[in-house]
């Protein structure tokens, strides 16, 4: 406190030093769990229980969530274009937020919320209680056991689930458009696959892929780094959520820039 | 224990190591010797710095200063393959067991050995039934996971753990912390016992002098980040070192402060 007073420069100069000791750590960090995803040993038994744990579990939330989304934006775009007799562009409207950005944005921040706290609070654990350095004393390499079958899981499952989430968005747009609002399904359903291009598709899964990474780098770093016990954890799993869904947002925005400038 | 008074080349050794977190200085210039076989019981207060020596023995931490040798070789800072190798030399006993909550008990006992593919499945359950039997524990432990035992229990799967592979080396870390008088003294038997049987050097940090008694060949204590005192067991009453006779009585009058150490 007497700080900010008297030195002022200081405080602000030992933030910037902490700031960018985190940055370099953190880039350090993922840069070696990358390496450790592409070489050997693999641990598939981990990889397919981290498959398991981040893609199947997941699908309840990630199903829901788009389901009431696309629900939500039929109404909501019916509201506004009725105002200027443009309904018929609802099923595309729909259909082109869910796939581009609701889709992959919403199951980034829900798995974001299920898987980053999650890793973060189990590596966390393990990061207090010892044994991470026990994993070290026997022969086994916590980067390769513990870390890269949550990264590449998280890449893999993500774009899976918004695959299934898209679809079940627009027929949560269609539910809402057919029973609610009185349009006829087959001319909905028309209506949805005209004016989609599958880029829109391939875009929003990319998307995906990039926000399961930062999922699962965040969650695994702040656990990894995890300190002071029960505390520790909970701090690293608030960290790992925050971080985690500050990034999906602007990573959301540079790859919309990257994909969609000049079209 | 046998105690070897040989002068042999040491098994492991540190010299004039230092290391420092931000501006705290935890080991300052640290030199110390095992050596094969022996068995070594670091002492000292809370906050001495005792878990920082065996973490940077085992690359777990990197030293700002000074060597850490096994066998002779210069193993300090390793990375990558090397520090790979090193830590294969070592088996630990951590304060807590340290044992993997997500895997049952025969899992976690040779954990070590499915992971170099040494053992199929029905030999890896085998072993670990085998090796339960060793610290006392019944068969049917091998199937329980580490939530299910009691603190005891706990330890002597992580004592059968670190003896599993028969490693040269092997670390206890405070290995009676927090058990009972009856179970802390099954656990220095067992500890005695295993070290002997495997043939390893050992390396052990506690309070409880009892403890020390039972497994040590050799004590070192550690004051404010160096070794102010090294003898064998036997001489440890007869020290002369302040330091040590307050330590070893339990005494709160004498050179060492609460709130210093």
């Amino acid at each position: 406190m007497i700080d900010i007073i008297t030195n002022p420069l200081a405080l602000i100069g030992r933030a910037a030093l902490r700031f960018f000791y985190l940055v370099g750590k953190l880039i350090s960090f993922t840069c070696k769990s990358v390496v450790c995803c592409f070489t050997p040993p693999f641990y598939l038994k981990q990889l397919l229980k981290q498959l398991v744990d981040i893609g199947y579990y997941s699908l309840p939330v990630v199903g829901l969530t788009t389901l009431f989304t696309g629900m939500v934006l039929a109404l909501q775009s019916y509201v506004g274009f009725s105002r200027f007799a443009a309904e018929n562009a609802i099923p595309t409207v729909v259909v082109l937020s869910i796939t581009r950005e609701l889709g992959p944005v919403m199951a980034g921040l829900m798995v974001a919320g299920r898987i980053g706290a999650y890793i973060a609070a189990e590596i966390g654990t393990m990061r207090v209680t010892e044994q991470i350095d026990a994993l070290s004393t026997l022969s086994t390499n916590p980067y390769r056991y513990l870390i890269a079958p949550r990264i590449i899981a998280g890449t893999l499952m993500l774009p899976v689930l918004v695959l299934i989430g898209n679809v079940i968005g627009v027929f949560g747009g269609f539910l809402v458009s057919v029973y609610k609002l009185g349009f006829n399904p087959a001319n909905y359903i028309f209506q949805t696959w005209q004016y989609l291009e599958l880029h829109d598709v391939t875009s929003g899964l990319v998307k995906a892929a990039v926000f399961g990474f930062i999922i699962a780098v965040m969650g695994c770093f702040c656990g990894f780094n995890s300190k002071l016990g029960a505390q520790g954890v909970g701090r690293a799993t608030t960290n790992a959520v925050v971080s985690a869904s500050i990034l999906i947002f602007v990573f959301n925005y540079l790859l919309t820039g990257i994909f969609f400038s000049g079209r | 224990m046998a105690t070897s008074k040989s002068n042999s080349s040491p098994k492991i050794e540190l010299v004039n190591v230092r290391k420092s977190f931000d501006r705290k200085t935890v080991l300052s210039d640290l030199s110390l010797y095992v050596k094969h076989q022996e068995s070594l019981v670091i002492i000292g207060g809370s906050g001495t710095g005792k878990s920082v020596t065996l973490k940077c023995i085992l690359g777990l931490m990197n030293i700002d200063k000074g060597y850490v040798k096994i066998d002779g070789q210069n193993c300090t800072n390793l990375s990558g393959k090397d520090l790979d190798t090193h830590q294969s030399k070592f088996g630990m006993l951590f304060q807590g067991a340290a044992l993997f909550d997500s895997l049952p008990v025969w899992k976690n006992v040779v954990f070590k050995l499915i992971q170099s593919g040494k053992l199929t499945s029905k030999q890896a359950k085998e072993k670990a039934i085998e090796l339960l039997a060793v610290v006392g524990l019944a068969p049917d432990v091998y199937k329980l996971y580490p939530a299910e035992l009691s603190g005891g229990m706990q330890k002597r799967v992580g004592l059968a753990r670190a003896i599993a592979a028969k490693p040269e080396i092997i670390f206890f870390d405070e290995p009676t912390t927090g058990l009972d008088p009856i179970m802390a003294d099954v656990i220095n038997e067992l500890i005695a016992k295993c070290v002997k049987e495997v043939g390893a050097t050992a390396l052990s940090i506690t309070h409880d002098m009892t403890s020390v008694r039972k497994i040590a060949d050799r004590v070192a204590m550690l004051y404010e980040g160096k070794i102010i005192w090294t003898g064998y067991v036997e001489d440890m009453e007869d020290s002369g070192n302040p330091y040590v006779e307050q330590f070893i009585n339990g005494r709160a009058d004498g050179p060492i402060k609460m709130g210093t150490v």
